[in-house]
């Protein structure tokens, strides 16, 4: 009985530990975070008074305004406001574009197999690893042929083909445990391509879409590299305006209104993964367990 | 009219041949079942006739016409899969009306062809499930009621009761060999297990490596099997294959088996042709022995051999006896009480039913 009870004891002290541990590491993952909402809610003197950590005096949406509204971009004071329409302009059609390719091409190689097709997807799992830098000059000479250079619709393009190759994978993968007699089923009841896809395939596919979505939605609204080499100027994504409010101020350095611009730009991602997250892990492993 | 006629039909993946002149011909009505043991190429040649998989020659006629060119909707057959494959996002209702949507049927004929195919299998009270909410036996159903309200001229089945347990495999054997009865239609059935083919077919082909080894009616690969694999394929437990060397006593056939330490058994009275009895007489054979056609031997039943039992295993119905004959291995099926392991026993053989096979080619001699 002592026995059991030390055991239980030992068990509990163990348990304390880890907690402690897990604890300790969130908040200090947090950290960043808490400073970034405080120091955009306070006004830019108490910043410049040494409060940097702590809760601040006054309470201010100011920080706020300023950014999405009225601050600086270049020569034009409009705020993140437009900008943040360019990304959602470019991110929707995107994002759709990219997944819808990704499962039709994900179908194909695995429901409807053609000489090949091995080599294909070796291919297009190539794309996975290839570094943004290396096509950055042949799509920019692509888009100039194309006459998107420069514009969102051109942005669209780059994301939706270069994400093309992860949404494959997702795809390819997620079908590949769906077992053929079910298609071979639809084919003898009459069911085409299509009506497969559509009728048969995409409604087990809801975990694996939210996972391509999500997957899709933080790449393409997070990136930087190619909005700041495809576009210029007012058809800039808020990547880029958000780092020309950063760098262009001139004088006293803002950094009230920086952090609010910048938890606005993260904002769609943070909700994307919110409402969707538990898909993501459901989706992320459903391949493994067969279903 | 819906006949089958498979014609030399062959199948290869790149230099692999999966089904080496396969032909196969039943009538109408007929319940044909595929029966081989893993990979033989039954589901191929199944795939085959329901236009899933590509034929690389020959012919295959579904009531008189070729269907090699049509896709699988035009050849007029409907399938139930191994994993009965239902759509596992729509209700049962949904997967047994979806072939009927695709080709544009009213709504009230779709409504009454779901009626009458869901209590014929009682399974009106599970149509607004969803496939994982059954167990295996109702899924099963709703994969035939797929089947059924296409009202094919030909039901193709891949093993369809291979997923299920023993006892449900049972119930289920008796509710399609019904269905058929009821139906009436032709029907093709792939399977490995013996007892399934032996229990639903009016024709069984045998199928070794993507070769035909023997198509006929039950009883008959049961009792005239074509040769040695056949032979040990159907009937549990297997038929024994015993050396003999074949003697002539006037127009019959006495096979003589090594006994070890007795003397050499006589089995005498096996009726052959004429011509087979000059060909193998003093040759060595293979004699094929079905475990019920042993006895133990009494008045009117006269010894054939003595020999002494190894094993004895009651089964319940009756006992099997194991022995050791002409240096194999030999099970008897003998009434229960009547065997006793280590005792020596004298057996009568019921000689009609005695096979011969050929030894080097193992083929049926007649
Ligand atoms: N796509 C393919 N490519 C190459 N070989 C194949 C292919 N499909 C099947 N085979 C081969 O063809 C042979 C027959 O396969 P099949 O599925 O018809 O066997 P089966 O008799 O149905 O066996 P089981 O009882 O296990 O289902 C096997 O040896 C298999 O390896
Ligand atoms: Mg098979």
């Amino acid at each position: 009985m002592a026995e059991a009870l030390s055991q239980s004891g030992k068990a509990r002290l163990g348990r304390l530990f880890v907690y402690g541990c897990l604890v300790v590491v969130a908040l200090l993952y947090l950290m960043p975070l808490w400073v970034m909402v405080v120091t955009s809610l306070k006004p830019l003197d108490e910043i410049y008074g040494g409060s940097f950590i702590g809760v601040p005096k006054v309470v201010t949406l100011d920080a706020w305004r300023a950014a999405w509204s009225e601050a600086c971009i270049g020569t034009e004071c409009t705020g993140l406001k437009p900008y943040f329409v360019n990304s959602l302009l470019m991110v929707i059609p995107a994002v759709a574009l990219s997944t819808g390719i990704g499962a039709i091409n994900g179908y194909i190689l695995t429901k409807w197999r053609f000489p090949g097709a091995n080599f294909v997807f070796g291919l297009l799992l190539f794309g996975c690893f290839l570094p943004y830098q290396a096509i950055l000059i042949p799509m920019a000479r692509t888009l100039g042929l194309l006459g998107l250079a420069g514009s969102i619709p051109g942005l669209v393009a780059v994301h939706a083909s270069y994400g093309i190759c992860f949404t494959t994978l997702f795809f390819r993968n997620y079908f590949v445990s769906l077992p053929d007699e079910l298609t071979k089923a639809a084919m003898v009841d009459g069911a085409g391509f299509f009506r497969i896809f559509w009728s048969v395939i995409l409604p087990t596919s809801i975990p694996i879409i939210v996972v391509s979505c999500i997957w899709q939605f933080t790449q393409i609204w997070n990136d930087f590299l190619f909005g700041v080499s495809f576009t210029s100027g007012s058809s800039s994504p808020i990547t880029v305006a958000l780092n020309n409010i950063v760098n262009v101020t001139t004088g006293r350095k803002q950094y009230n209104v920086d952090m609010a611009a910048a938890m606005i730009a993260a904002i769609p991602t943070l909700v994307v993964y919110i409402v969707a997250g538990r898909y993501f892990v459901r989706g992320l492993t459903a391949g493994a367990v067969k279903g | 009219m819906s006949t089958l006629e498979i014609d030399r039909v062959r199948k290869a993946y790149g230099h692999l041949e999966v089904l080496k002149e396969v032909s196969i011909s039943i009538g109408t009505g007929d319940f044909l079942v595929l029966l081989g043991p893993s990979g033989c190429g039954k589901s191929t040649l199944l795939n085959m006739i329901a236009g899933l998989e590509t034929i690389t020659g020959g012919q295959i006629r579904i009531a008189g016409k070729t269907v090699n060119d049509l896709s699988p909707k035009d050849r007029d057959i409907a399938m139930v899969f191994q994993s009965y494959a239902l759509y596992p996002t729509m209700t049962v209702r949904q997967n047994i009306e979806f072939g009927m949507k695709i080709r544009r049927i009213a709504q009230a004929d779709r409504d009454r062809a779901v009626k009458t195919a869901s209590d014929l299998l009682q399974i009106t009270h599970l149509l607004d499930r969803k496939p994982s909410q059954l167990s295996g036996g109702q899924r099963q159903r709703v994969a035939m009621g797929r089947a059924i309200v296409r009202e094919p001229k030909l039901f193709l089945f891949d093993e369809p009761l291979s997923n299920l347990d023993a006892k449900l495999r049972v119930d289920m054997r008796t509710e399609i060999k019904r269905l058929h009865a009821r139906l009436g239609t032709t029907i093709v059935y792939v399977t490995h297990d013996q007892i399934e083919a032996m229990t639903l077919a009016t024709r069984v082909a045998v199928m070794k490596d993507g070769v035909v080894q023997q198509l006929d009616e039950p009883q008959a690969v049961y009792d005239r099997p074509a040769n040695v694999y056949v032979a040990r394929f159907v009937g549990s437990p297997a038929m024994n294959i015993v050396p003999a060397v074949l003697g002539a006593e006037g127009a019959t056939a006495t096979a003589v088996i090594d006994i070890a330490r007795r003397p050499a058994a006589r089995i005498g009275g096996i009726s052959l042709s004429a011509e087979a009895l000059r060909r193998y007489a003093g040759r060595k054979v293979l004699v094929g022995i079905r475990p019920e056609n042993f006895s133990i031997a009494t008045a009117s039943a006269a010894p054939a051999l003595t020999v002494d039992f190894d094993v004895v295993e009651p089964t319940g119905p009756d006992t099997l006896a194991v022995f050791q004959l002409g240096g194999v291995e030999v099970t008897a099926r003998l009434p229960p009480r009547q065997a006793h392991a280590g005792r020596e026993a004298a057996l009568a053989v019921d000689t009609s039913k005695i096979v011969l096979f050929d030894s080097e080619t193992e083929t049926r001699i007649d």
